[in-house]
């Protein structure tokens, strides 16, 4: 298959950051699925060895929207001793780390764990997973971070793990399957954000996974052009979710951060939540406030893939309206639709927003200073 | 601030008039479904669809409730109300009725069969600025086909109406029969919102308030627009219109931004998506303006239909008997009055060859 390139005449403003990135969503891959091993008991080796992993999707392993091109990792992040894409570390410093000086990058382990329906299995690997992260990644290279991989479908042993883990600086936050069992604010999840709460670390919802619910409420889309862009729907959903079934009222002090779910939606969302809330509020008595209050006050939106309107300036325009200390950034490292912090504005920003996107905001949210 | 708009001749693209219950329909049905309908206790069911509660405000305006009867059953009160109050040339209606759906396809071909011919018997007959869309079983293309021919002669009917969150997306080639059919009678083909809750209403699942369900009406839009686009629909059918009705615009830039961007990068998926998604868009979709989610500030507004970057794309709309707005302030502050003539009349009349 062959495609001619498009002509591309944008020209990188050169504004990433002299003095530190915060990199809000770096892929950790494992070179094997037997990485995990050191952290698996004899009986969950043996199990995966035979079992597999029985999520709610028809492969366990790729995708039925299969990517346009090396599983959907950037050509050049492929270590060259064949193993995979982000699962190498000095590849990752050569490429993110150093070359755009990074000064914290957040992991976001993909994979089952969170996903996987065997409730036993599935606590097995989310530990596994969380392990691996610490000693692979965050020991060997201190400027990374982990994220809390749980199982939302079983609150009891999510929230111990958050317990074991919460205390543990090496965590930044918790990782939480946006496409779950039920919609992201739903009461049976509540066990889960009362500990973030306690423990004051934000919930990361990272797009992608599948819960056994089509992409679209109009059922199963054909194509990963379609399903790639799905994302920012299910993004939509969760922040009306979180917002109508009341989290916000019952948690006030829980933050989260929307990642890889894009951002221009965020001003249309806000408008059409206040707008019907105001009609039908007699239906929802606890959500007290208009919804684009809890939005504006508890939610953060990681920057990549970045929308991209023809006038530049409608970008910026797009930020006053979302507010300057809502936006996080990231990379997506090393997918294929990386943002390079060098391009991906388009417009000029000032110092003062330059400081808050690229790692203010995120400093803040993730308690990173 | 109120915008007088009865000086222009308005053309209504989506009113709800509405089937007073199921023995209305009894004299429209063949001997067998008759039979069936009353035997089976179907004709004494409440069958208000979940996703517009009769006295929701989703549903109905207090002002706009008969008394007596459900919001839309009025033919003397939507006269006044929906057409006279707004100077309406023509006004189109589209009936949301469980007819759109029973899981037996005959059962619903019948039945939309039915709400057709009542409604054109009841209603078009006695009030000559009204039209409407015709009822199809969607899940089943091919008796879909035969109702679109069986109508076509009666030019009143100017259109095929589908929910927008159905079975399984809107553009794949299950559905071609009907947009072809639609295409040769010169009828758009009108997405309303609303479910048959075949699948769940979100992609995360079933949320518990009806409120949500509403909101995620605009993400269900987002997602067949993908599937309309990505599919080829307007590549095999050139001269096919699809109006998006009770959809919200507000997310078309946002939408256009993305999906452009995803386009460049992926478009060897869908080699016959020669050209930016927005672009085919601005070509083939039209968007009614009710209900508009409206920033606080109108020039956002403004700036939003300027960022859709097309005069042509926008339909007036009362959406009829539901409540969106106060009065007759059915013109959201913020649209350029510069823009009026070609949402009110001019948008339409080019969407709508059969008005």
């Amino acid at each position: 298959m062959t495609t001619d390139t498009l002509e591309r005449e944008e020209q990188g403003t050169g504004q990433a950051p002299k003095l530190g990135l915060v990199d809000c969503d770096v892929h950790p891959y494992m070179r094997s699925p037997g990485d995990l091993d050191p952290y698996l008991s004899e009986r969950w080796r043996k199990h995966r060895k035979t079992y597999r992993e029985n999520v709610r999707r028809a492969f366990a392993s790729t995708w039925v929207y299969p990517r346009m091109e090396n599983q959907g990792n950037r050509v050049d992040a492929m270590p060259a001793d064949g193993t995979p894409a982000g699962s190498n570390l000095d590849l990752m410093r050569e490429q993110l780390l150093d070359r755009y000086n990074v000064e914290v990058g957040i992991l976001q382990p993909l994979g089952n764990a969170g996903y996987v329906r065997n409730p036993d299995y599935s606590k097995a690997l989310c530990y596994a997973m969380n392990e691996w992260q610490v000693d692979t990644w965050v020991h060997a290279e201190p400027r990374l971070r982990a994220s809390i991989v749980i199982n939302p479908e079983y609150p009891e042993d999510a929230v111990a793990e958050i317990e074991r883990c919460g205390t543990n600086a090496a965590f930044a936050q918790i990782t939480l399957p946006p496409r779950a069992g039920a919609p992201t604010g739903n009461r049976s999840y509540w066990p889960i954000y009362e500990a973030a709460q306690h423990f004051n670390i934000p919930l990361g919802m990272h797009v992608g996974g599948i819960n056994g619910f089509p992409s679209t409420s109009g059922g199963w889309p054909s194509f990963y052009i379609e399903e790639h862009h799905t994302n920012a729907l299910t993004a939509q959903s969760v922040v009306t979710s979180l917002v109508l079934e009341g989290v916000f009222e019952e948690f006030p002090q829980l933050k989260v951060v929307m990642i890889e779910g894009g951002f221009a939606w965020v001003p249309s969302l806000s408008w059409r939540l206040d707008k019907h809330w105001k009609r039908m509020r007699d239906e929802v008595p606890h959500v007290k406030r208009p919804p684009s209050e809890y939005i504006k006050e508890h939610i953060w939106f990681s920057t990549q893939p970045m929308e991209e309107p023809p006038d530049r300036a409608d970008l910026k325009t797009l930020i006053d309206w979302i507010g300057w200390d809502r936006l996080v950034f990231a990379t997506d490292y090393p997918h294929w639709d990386f943002d390079d912090p060098n391009y991906a504005f388009k417009f000029k920003m000032t110092d003062e927003q330059k400081a808050k996107i690229y790692s203010g905001n995120a400093k803040k949210v993730l308690r990173l200073s | 601030m109120s915008t007088n708009i009865a000086e222009y001749g308005a053309i209504d693209c989506d009113i709800h008039p509405a089937v007073p219950n199921m023995r209305a329909l009894l004299p429209y049905l063949d001997e067998y479904w008759r039979d069936a309908i009353v035997s089976r206790g179907i004709a004494n069911a409440n069958q208000d669809l979940t996703s517009y509660p009769p006295n929701a405000p989703l549903s109905v305006r207090p002002d706009r409730k008969p008394d007596g009867g459900n919001a839309g059953t009025d033919i003397a009160l939507l006269k006044t109300q929906a057409l006279d109050a707004f100077g309406t040339r023509f006004a189109i209606g589209n009936v949301l009725h469980g007819a759109l759906v029973y899981a037996n396809e005959y059962m619903a071909a019948a039945l939309c069969s039915a709400v057709n011919d009542w409604l054109a018997k009841e209603w078009l007959d006695e009030e000559p600025r009204l039209r409407a869309s015709i009822l199809v079983p969607a899940e089943s293309p091919e008796l879909a086909v035969e109702e679109i021919e069986r109508l076509a002669h009666d030019k009143r009917f100017v259109q095929v109406l589908l929910l927008v969150m159905g079975g399984i997306p809107l553009g794949k080639r299950f559905y071609w029969p009907i947009y072809a059919a639609a295409e040769r009678h010169g009828m758009p083909i009108g997405v309303h919102a609303g479910s048959m809750y075949r699948n769940a209403p979100t992609s995360i699942g079933w949320g518990s308030y009806q409120l949500e369900d509403y909101v995620a009406q605009a993400q269900a839009f987002e997602g067949q627009l993908l599937s309309f686009v990505s599919e080829g629909v307007f590549v095999k059918f050139p001269a096919l219109k699809v109006v998006m009705i009770e959809s919200g615009f507000t997310w078309l830039p946002a939408y256009f931004w993305r999906a452009d961007k995803t386009w460049r990068g992926v478009r060897s998926e869908v080699p016959w998506l020669n050209r930016p998604p927005s672009d085919v868009v601005r070509d083939h979709v039209r968007f009614t303006i009710q209900p508009t989610d409206e920033p606080p500030d109108p020039q956002q507004l403004t700036r939003v239909i300027e960022q859709i970057g097309s005069d042509d794309v926008l339909l007036f709309s009362t959406d009829y008997p539901h409540w969106h707005y106060e009065g007759e302030d059915v013109i959201p502050a913020g649209i350029p009055t510069g823009l009026l003539r070609k949402i009110l009349v001019d948008n339409a009349l080019a969407t709508y060859p059969r008005l």
